[in-house]
């Protein structure tokens, strides 16, 4: 099995978010950046336990600038082998889907993995859009994924439901929750990580349709209006009449 | 701007969100100008389609032979915008607007913006607002392609009223899957409106301490009429299936009313639902960071309170019926 996970650099999930430069540019100050989770728990552990089970080796790609380095070496750390980093910024799903797409083709990859989308623009593009570059089956938001042989049966999550999909390799994947748990790396991966390559590649040259051009917060709530519990009565009436919603 | 919209359709019914996705690009159509076409699948039944045509839906697509995959949906898809000149596809961020949004953008090499909350502008160019952040935030965000997609969050713009005579086509061709679904499983909800599509939802939080004390939420969310949801702890703890799980890792929601039954309120929790028009928050913690984002709050124990909210709430039903 030879596996190519997606790795993004995202802010912790209990990052207050703010905007600078008059709403145009997150604000990094004070964010810790941690491996976008859906990458991580699901996509990149579901494929080392596939390497454990069935051989091969595990390689992570991520598009992003020097800055993500250490995230990748947190991934390297969970049990990647080695990792890719495309040396841009992913501005746009196509652009980053045409960095991966452009170096995973003619590489071999049995799965090529994504977590079903990333916390920060939850844009769940990126894969599809691989997929479709590379001309592969494609199979979203996955809770779970066996392969045998030359072939592969997942669970994909639908509305109200879920579908049992078989697809042959290769193929592209995003993971959703149920896929695998989470992994903590041990000090012996931590350490090897230093070690295990990081290779740093150019960006190819591709189009970028779509840019951020400013950034706003949800409108603040009013104060709370506190409801006595022993007049649930009250709670009814302000529902039904004040808010409108029963 | 000759605009396709895209309603989804599970088990020969049309999805809630596929009608306010289609309500959604009638309204662009009038903004813009242009030509609109609707494409489904799935369902032949009139009293089914005749749904889209209370939206706006003019000339309609019925595709006999889809099997809703991602890639065959793409096919379809793509065929009509190169047969229709379609400069803007809408699609619903739903499990199936995800699945194809990517592939149709790299198949038709264009730009993508899902999450979408309100109507496109025309000001900075071609620009639409998508939250982002799951949910902490949005941007405005434009797209440069000559073919634009945008795929609209479920609950933000609501149906409005637009009665067209429906011309329906129906559309010939196979399309390649390239997957094989094997088994089709149906979540136990109980025949409740699926979680992303509820206007009424009743969470519990580990406030509840056990999975055998779900009854109180339960007997509210029937009487309501709501979808259940829970927080992360709680599916994780497997008190609850994991399909319930609103939050920033789990599903982002915004139904008209959220009430959140013993839930601290994290910032990971409430990047998930605040988008919901009404939070009511019941806690017997007056310091839960909840109540701060809260509309309604009552401070007091779920399980004194909720039996005497549902029973006050039957009353209210009864004298309202």
């Amino acid at each position: 099995m030879k596996i190519l996970v997606a790795i993004s650099k995202v802010p912790d999930s209990t990052s207050k978010i703010s905007f600078k430069d008059n709403n145009t540019q997150f604000d990094e100050a004070g964010i810790q950046f941690i491996v976008n989770p859906y990458d991580e728990w699901y996509a990149l552990v579901r494929a080392l336990e596939l390497k454990e089970n069935l051989g091969g080796a595990v390689t992570t790609i991520t598009v992003g600038e020097a800055n993500a380095d250490p995230v990748i070496r947190k991934a390297l750390a969970i049990g990647a082998d080695d990792a890719v980093r495309i040396d841009a910024e992913p501005v746009d799903a196509l652009f980053t889907a045409n960095q991966i797409a452009s170096f995973a083709r003619d590489k071999g990859y049995d799965l090529i993995m994504f977590g079903k989308e990333t916390i920060n623009y939850n844009g769940s593009q990126v894969g599809a859009m691989a997929a479709g570059l590379l001309d592969l089956p494609y199979v979203s938001n996955a809770s779970s994924l066996e392969v045998s042989g030359s072939s592969a049966r997942l669970e994909r999550d639908i509305q109200g439901g879920s579908q049992v999909i078989d697809v042959d390799l290769p193929a592209v994947i995003s993971a959703s929750k149920g896929m695998a748990e989470q992994r903590i790396p041990n000090m012996k991966g931590i350490m090897s990580a230093r070690k295990k390559k990081l290779e740093v590649v150019a960006p190819i040259e591709a189009p970028r349709h779509t840019e951020v051009l400013s950034y706003s917060l949800p409108e603040a709530k009013s104060e709370v209006k506190l409801i006595d519990p022993d007049n649930p009565t009250e709670l009814i009436e302000l529902l039904h009449k004040e808010a409108k919603v029963i | 701007m000759n605009v396709l919209v895209f309603a989804d359709c599970q088990d020969g019914k049309i999805l809630k969100s596929g009608i306010e996705a289609v309500s959604y690009a009638s309204r662009v159509v009038e903004q813009f100008g242009g030509t609109l076409v609707t494409a489904t699948y799935g369902t032949e039944d009139s009293s089914e389609l005749e749904k889209l045509g209370e939206v706006g839906a003019e000339t309609l697509f019925v595709s006999k032979t889809n099997q809703g995959t991602p890639w065959s949906l793409t096919e379809y898809l793509s065929a009509l915008v190169r047969e229709r000149n379609i400069e803007l596809v809408v699609l619903s961020n739903d499990f199936t607007g995800k699945a194809i949004l990517g592939l149709l953008g790299s198949k038709l090499d264009a730009g993508a913006v899902n999450n979408a909350v309100d109507f496109p502008k025309n000001e900075n160019g071609f620009t639409v607002k998508s939250q982002m952040f799951s949910g902490k935030a949005f941007g405005e965000v434009r797209i440069t392609s000559s073919i634009k997609i945008i795929a609209l969050l479920p609950n933000a713009v609501g149906t409005v009223s637009n009665p067209k005579s429906l011309s329906i086509k129906y559309f010939e061709g196979d399309f390649n899957s390239r997957i094989k679904i094997v088994e089709e499983k149906k979540l136990e909800t109980g025949g409740t409106v699926p979680l992303p599509e509820a206007e009424l939802v009743v969470s519990g939080g580990r406030g509840l301490k056990g999975p055998e004390n779900w009854g109180i939420v339960e007997d509210l969310a029937s009487t309501l009429g709501a979808t259940t949801a829970c927080s992360r702890p709680v599916s994780d703890l497997d008190w609850r299936p994991h399909h319930e799980h609103v939050g920033q890792t789990g599903l982002a929601i915004r139904p008209n009313l959220y009430i959140a039954i013993g839930i601290s309120g994290a910032i990971q929790h409430l990047a998930g639902v605040n988008g919901s028009k009404t939070i009511v928050v019941v806690n017997n913690d007056p310091e839960a960071p909840f109540f701060k984002a809260a509309d309604y709050g009552v401070v007091a124990d779920a399980f004194e309170f909720i039996p005497k909210f549902t029973e006050a709430l039957k009353a209210h039903k009864a004298n309202n019926a």
